[in-house]
């Protein structure tokens, strides 16, 4: 076919779909790089009118967020030694000191672990399921498929709160266990569903193979399917970590103190005078959100078949 | 082979955030620990410092768990209601301590008192009705004042002084700019303000409370019609609402509220409560703010509105000259759930001496304790201290009834629709109330 | 049942060598496979599910532990049913749903379209279009408040640089009508991507010689999108819109973040309220009749949705 096919859009057509679609990126990546930009503002720059557009960047947002300050009177403060670190420095400068570590390093710990714990889970319980419906003759087995999907379609709070009331019975409120099976258990219908698309797409040779060869079934599942099925697995549990990962509604219900996870906290930082610390607040946004961007420039090629549920395949 | 590396690596990390999330649930308070709820705000910082003398006395290592005012009674009450122990000590809101009493939250504290010999008496009377009292006016005592908390309002004194603006008010109104007496006068000065420029820049007149999601419409509400002589229910007949929610001064003071919010108030204020009132104040853009007590000692040590910029306002009377105030604070309790009951009883027992009192307040506490605010060197303390003893003199509080949340969602309802979205008559908004609160009430069987 | 590709793997497997296999069966293994999937979802779905069910009948309070659970019949239905704000909030739920899906379909399809002329770097546009919709909706809704702060918020300040309506004379998320349009704004930030993703698979199925067939038949680039492109498109257009209609039916987390349903009730989506009734007021057994009357609606209407998606899908 010659570059100027017929259905090969015209060079004009390119420039001008080219320029229309990467203004609306512009447009549409402002508010990022304003939440971004903030969270290297100072407090007055942040609230200043008109906003800021050129600044002094500071850390003091990210020093906030780590840390709980006070501010002594100006008599304790003249006594103290001089400040020996850069965050102390900062600190020091708004007249305030350093009194202790803040909750949210432990808050986005727990993100962590209920995020890496759960998409563990997911996988390794879809993982196999896929398998099972992939490979062999399960008893219904579509009607299962399809309740395995229909659970995704229920609304959260139609389970809301017999999950509550079952939680405290159970002992599992505000526990890492008790989100860590919540979540595999939401994200379980997208791993199956994802999961066994990737592993249809395996040819069944090497495992015939295999088992020819006289492996037995779990080994050639494991030796064979697994490595085969790898890049599924990973796009897979990339999409399960940045739903357990961004989740907020059973978070806010079900955990406080001990396991809860950073989407519920970052809304409720505040300065010491008791307003909203808007740099601080930025700054732990764009350090929680971070780790899903990165995602999503590894994931693109995979993006629409996770979204989709494995629906739509590119 | 990198994929089935991939693989691997994938699994490992997984066991291991799983691993660490069961030791995390494992691990749990020993003896030697205690934690205390309560929200995150000033006061608290204040609390942990103060605390450090407790735990030289005793040994025992305080964990704090503070919450922020918007999402405090939310996900402190789910804590208390879902049996968890995440908190020993409790300084919970004063509305709570219905509820907490006839559903076992708290641990009744009568007999603990009368064994260390602590009197009731020894504390500003509305403190002991406001937080430890259940039910009301009875010697059933859940809870030990701990945190005493009045609306009042601040007003920027400096701007007050300068002759132009002096000059200026007193042309147009043809009376001195005096700190308001009255709400009619306080309307006056924030129009007065309302839209000026002040050092080149635009300011306003008042900071009220506004916010929809927790309590903050509501406490600004009722603060403003206490004066003008709503009460809750009919005092001969209780839960009796009608003619006393709905009285023609309650709908004034309503609509007064509305016309404050109208005129007088900065762009863009639809949602403000105690944080957001506090930023615009302390940043220069409202000439008179409508705040709890505990933000004073915070604007005290303010760089733009400390140092005697700021003068501290009973509330206003309302038209018939009665002066009535919206209580804040908190009593501190022991959760019934505690495994460390002890080492809490220990906590108030340590907590309600003197002379911890007398340090609570001098590090910007408001004590309850009569020994400490009764004393002849209070009032002179700080700006602030005569203006918080007068306003404690005068509160008034909202339904602490065991469904005051319901009782609270309704007027938060009400209010911001009629106040804020405009919708409808004050008359029509407070007919409403009376309609909800009955329903809730019938619901619980009081009606 | 068809003859499966695991069926005739089932075959193919010698005897012996599915013996060998510690003594377990195919069968068995498929269900040590799928069991404990299926007991997860049964316990976190099914199981909670019809205990709602039950507590609808009943006046049941979870803060009240003590107090006597009565068997109250229908009276929670009838009260939901025949409430104004229910109602009220129904309203305002379908408002949000129909003017969000309105726009993101329009803007996501035409990006889409714009997309598919395969211009220089536009696998890395797409890339960067996308991360709006991976973000946590509750850090986004937290966010935007700070954006549209009419003071000191970015969009007050854009709108009046663009246009000279003053900053400080309106505000987004307070009184005057604006509200319901700010959620609709902020979601349809954060969700175009997701239906102009779907939308570019469709565009990219459509194979190059139905195109060139019109072409010889002379038809118009007009003609050809009416004829051709939008037809082709349209199943894919319909699955973004159940997806995004179910999402946006039970959204919760970014309104409530955002304005907390207010001013007044005006942005109280029906989650809100049931978040409100179930977990604020406490009244677990009529917000249970609630939750379940929202389950019936959205399965309702996503069945119905569905039987027409598959009607398109045959021609």
């Amino acid at each position: 076919m010659s570059a100027h096919s017929v259905t090969e859009p015209s060079p004009a057509s390119k420039w001008i779909a080219g320029i229309l679609v990467g203004l609306y990126a512009v447009i549409t990546l402002i508010p990022l790089i304003w939440i971004i930009s903030t969270s290297f503002k100072s407090g007055p720059d942040s609230i200043s009118y008109p906003p800021k557009v050129v600044f002094e960047p500071t850390l003091e947002g990210y020093v906030n967020l780590f840390t709980t300050q006070s501010r002594p009177s100006a008599e304790d403060l003249a006594k103290l030694p001089a400040p020996t670190t850069w965050y102390d420095k900062i600190t020091r400068e708004r007249g305030m000191i350093i009194s202790g570590p803040s909750r949210f390093g432990q808050r986005f710990l727990n993100s962590v672990i209920i995020g890496f714990g759960s998409t563990f889970l997911s996988i390794f319980l879809g993982t196999l399921a896929a398998f099972a419906f992939s490979r062999f003759k399960v008893p219904l087995k579509d009607d299962l498929l399809f309740f395995i999907l229909s659970t995704r379609m229920m609304p959260p709070i139609a389970v809301a709160i017999p999950i509550y009331l079952m939680f405290r019975q159970l002992g599992l409120s505000d526990t890492h266990l008790g989100m860590i099976l919540l979540y595999t258990a939401v994200n379980l219908s997208l791993s199956v569903w994802l999961l066994k698309g990737f592993i249809d797409e395996i040819p069944r040779e090497y495992e015939e193979a295999a088992l020819i060869d006289g492996y037995t079934r779990f080994q050639a599942f494991y030796k064979v399917v697994l490595p085969q099925a790898a890049t599924g697995i990973a796009s897979t549990a990339i999409f399960c970590l940045i739903f357990a990962w961004n989740e907020y509604a059973f978070a806010v219900l079900l955990t406080s103190g001990n396991a809860q996870t950073a989407p519920p906290f970052i809304p409720t930082i505040l300065s010491v005078g008791g307003g909203i610390d808007w740099p601080a607040v930025a700054a732990a946004a764009t350090l929680f959100l971070l780790p899903v961007i990165i995602f999503t420039v590894l994931l693109r090629k995979h993006l629409l078949r996770g979204i989709t549920f494995g629906a739509v395949r590119k | 082979m990198m994929k089935s590396l991939y693989v691997k690596g994938l699994l490992t990390a997984g066991t291991v955030a799983c691993s660490m999330g069961f030791g995390t649930m494992m691990a749990h308070a020993d003896e030697k620990e205690l934690t205390l709820c309560w929200a995150a705000w000033d006061p608290a910082n204040a609390l942990v410092e103060l605390s450090k003398g407790f735990e030289a006395s005793s040994g025992i290592k305080m964990k704090f768990e503070f919450v922020p005012w918007p999402n405090f009674a939310d996900r402190m009450l789910n804590e208390l209601n879902s049996g968890g122990k995440l908190c020993d000590l409790m300084i919970g809101d004063s509305q709570w301590i219905g509820g907490a009493a006839e559903n076992g939250w708290y641990v009744k504290l009568n007999e603990f008192f009368d064994k260390e010999g602590i009197k009731m008496d020894a504390f500003v009377p509305a403190t002991v009705t406001g937080y430890s009292e259940w039910p009301k006016n009875t010697p059933n005592y859940w809870s030990l004042p701990a945190f005493g908390d009045v609306v009042g309002w601040t007003y920027r004194k400096d701007w007050f002084e300068r002759p132009e603006i002096k000059t200026a008010f007193k042309e147009k109104f043809g009376r001195d700019l005096t700190p308001p007496a009255t709400f009619d006068e306080l309307k006056q000065v924030a129009e007065f303000f309302q839209g000026r420029k002040i050092d080149g820049k635009t300011v306003y007149g008042a900071s009220i409370y506004t916010e929809r999601g927790s309590e903050g419409i509501t406490m600004g509400v009722m603060d403003v019609l206490y004066s003008y002589g709503f009460k809750y229910e009919n005092p001969k007949k209780p839960y009796d609402m009608k003619g006393f929610v709905d009285s023609a001064g309650a709908v004034k003071g309503l609509e007064f509220y509305k016309s404050l919010y109208d005129c007088c108030v900065a762009p863009g204020t639809s949602n403000t409560y105690m944080g957001e009132g506090i930023d615009a104040y302390k940043s220069g853009q409202v000439a008179m703010q409508m705040n709890f007590a505990f933000t004073w000692p915070g604007f005290e040590a303010d760089p733009n509105v400390g140092g005697g910029k700021t003068g501290y306002l009973v509330n206003p009377a309302g038209p018939g000259g009665e002066k009535f105030a919206q209580l804040g604070g908190q009593g501190i309790s022991v959760v019934a759930n505690t495994d460390n009951m002890d080492g809490a009883l220990g906590y108030i027992k340590w907590f309600a001496q003197k002379d911890v009192q007398d340090k609570w307040w001098s590090m910007g506490g408001f004590s309850c304790l009569r020994a400490v605010v009764e004393d002849p060197n209070f009032t002179k303390s700080q700006p602030y201290a005569q203006t918080f003893l007068d306003s404690m003199a005068i509160v008034k509080d909202f339904w602490a009834e065991p469904s005051y949340a319901t009782l609270l969602q309704a007027s938060q309802k009400r209010f911001h629709d009629y106040v804020v979205a405009g919708n409808g008559t004050a008359k029509e908004a407070l007919d409403g109330l009376i309609a909800d609160w009955t329903e809730t009430f019938e619901d619980e069987g009081k009606l | 049942m068809t003859d499966t590709p695991a069926d005739r793997l089932a075959r193919a497997t010698p005897q012996p060598v599915a013996r060998r296999i510690r003594g377990l069966s195919d069968r068995a293994i498929a269900w040590i496979f799928v069991a404990p999937t299926i007991f997860l979802l049964l316990s976190v779905n099914i199981f909670p599910l019809i205990w709602t069910i039950r507590l609808s009948f009943t006046n049941f309070a979870a803060n009240k532990p003590n107090a006597e659970v009565k068997w109250v019949g229908l009276r929670n239905y009838t009260r939901i049913l025949t409430d104004a704000d229910t109602w009220a909030n129904m309203q305002t739920t379908a408002h949000f749903l129909i003017w969000t899906i309105t726009f993101q379909v329009l803007i996501g399809f035409s990006l889409a379209w714009l997309i598919n002329r395969k211009f220089k770097g536009n696998d890395l546009v797409t890339t960067l279009i996308v991360i709006p919709m991976m973000l946590s909706p509750a850090v986004v809704g937290n966010f935007w408040t700070f954006l549209y702060q009419p003071q000191i918020g970015l969009v007050n300040y854009a709108v009046e640089f663009l246009t000279g309506i003053p900053a400080d004379s309106f505000s987004m998320l307070g009184p005057g009508g604006w509200a319901r349009w700010a959620i609709v704004i902020v979601d349809t930030w954060m969700w175009t991507p997701f239906v102009m993703l779907i939308c570019l698979a469709g565009l990219r199925s459509i194979p190059d010689y139905i195109y060139e067939a019109a072409e010889v038949d002379r038809a118009s680039k007009w003609r050809q999108f009416w004829t051709i492109t939008l037809p082709m498109a349209l199943p894919f257009l319909m699955l973004a819109v159940l997806f995004r209609g179910i999402e946006n039916f039970r959204m919760f987390d970014l309104v409530v973040l955002l304005t907390g349903g207010g001013p007044g009730d005006e942005t109280l989506l029906a989650s809100i309220d049931l978040k409100r009734e179930a977990f604020e007021k406490w009244r677990t057994g009529y917000s249970s009749a609630y939750a379940i009357v929202l389950f019936v609606t959205v399965f309702g209407l996503a069945s119905i949705y569905v039987k027409a998606l598959n009607k398109v899908k045959e021609r």
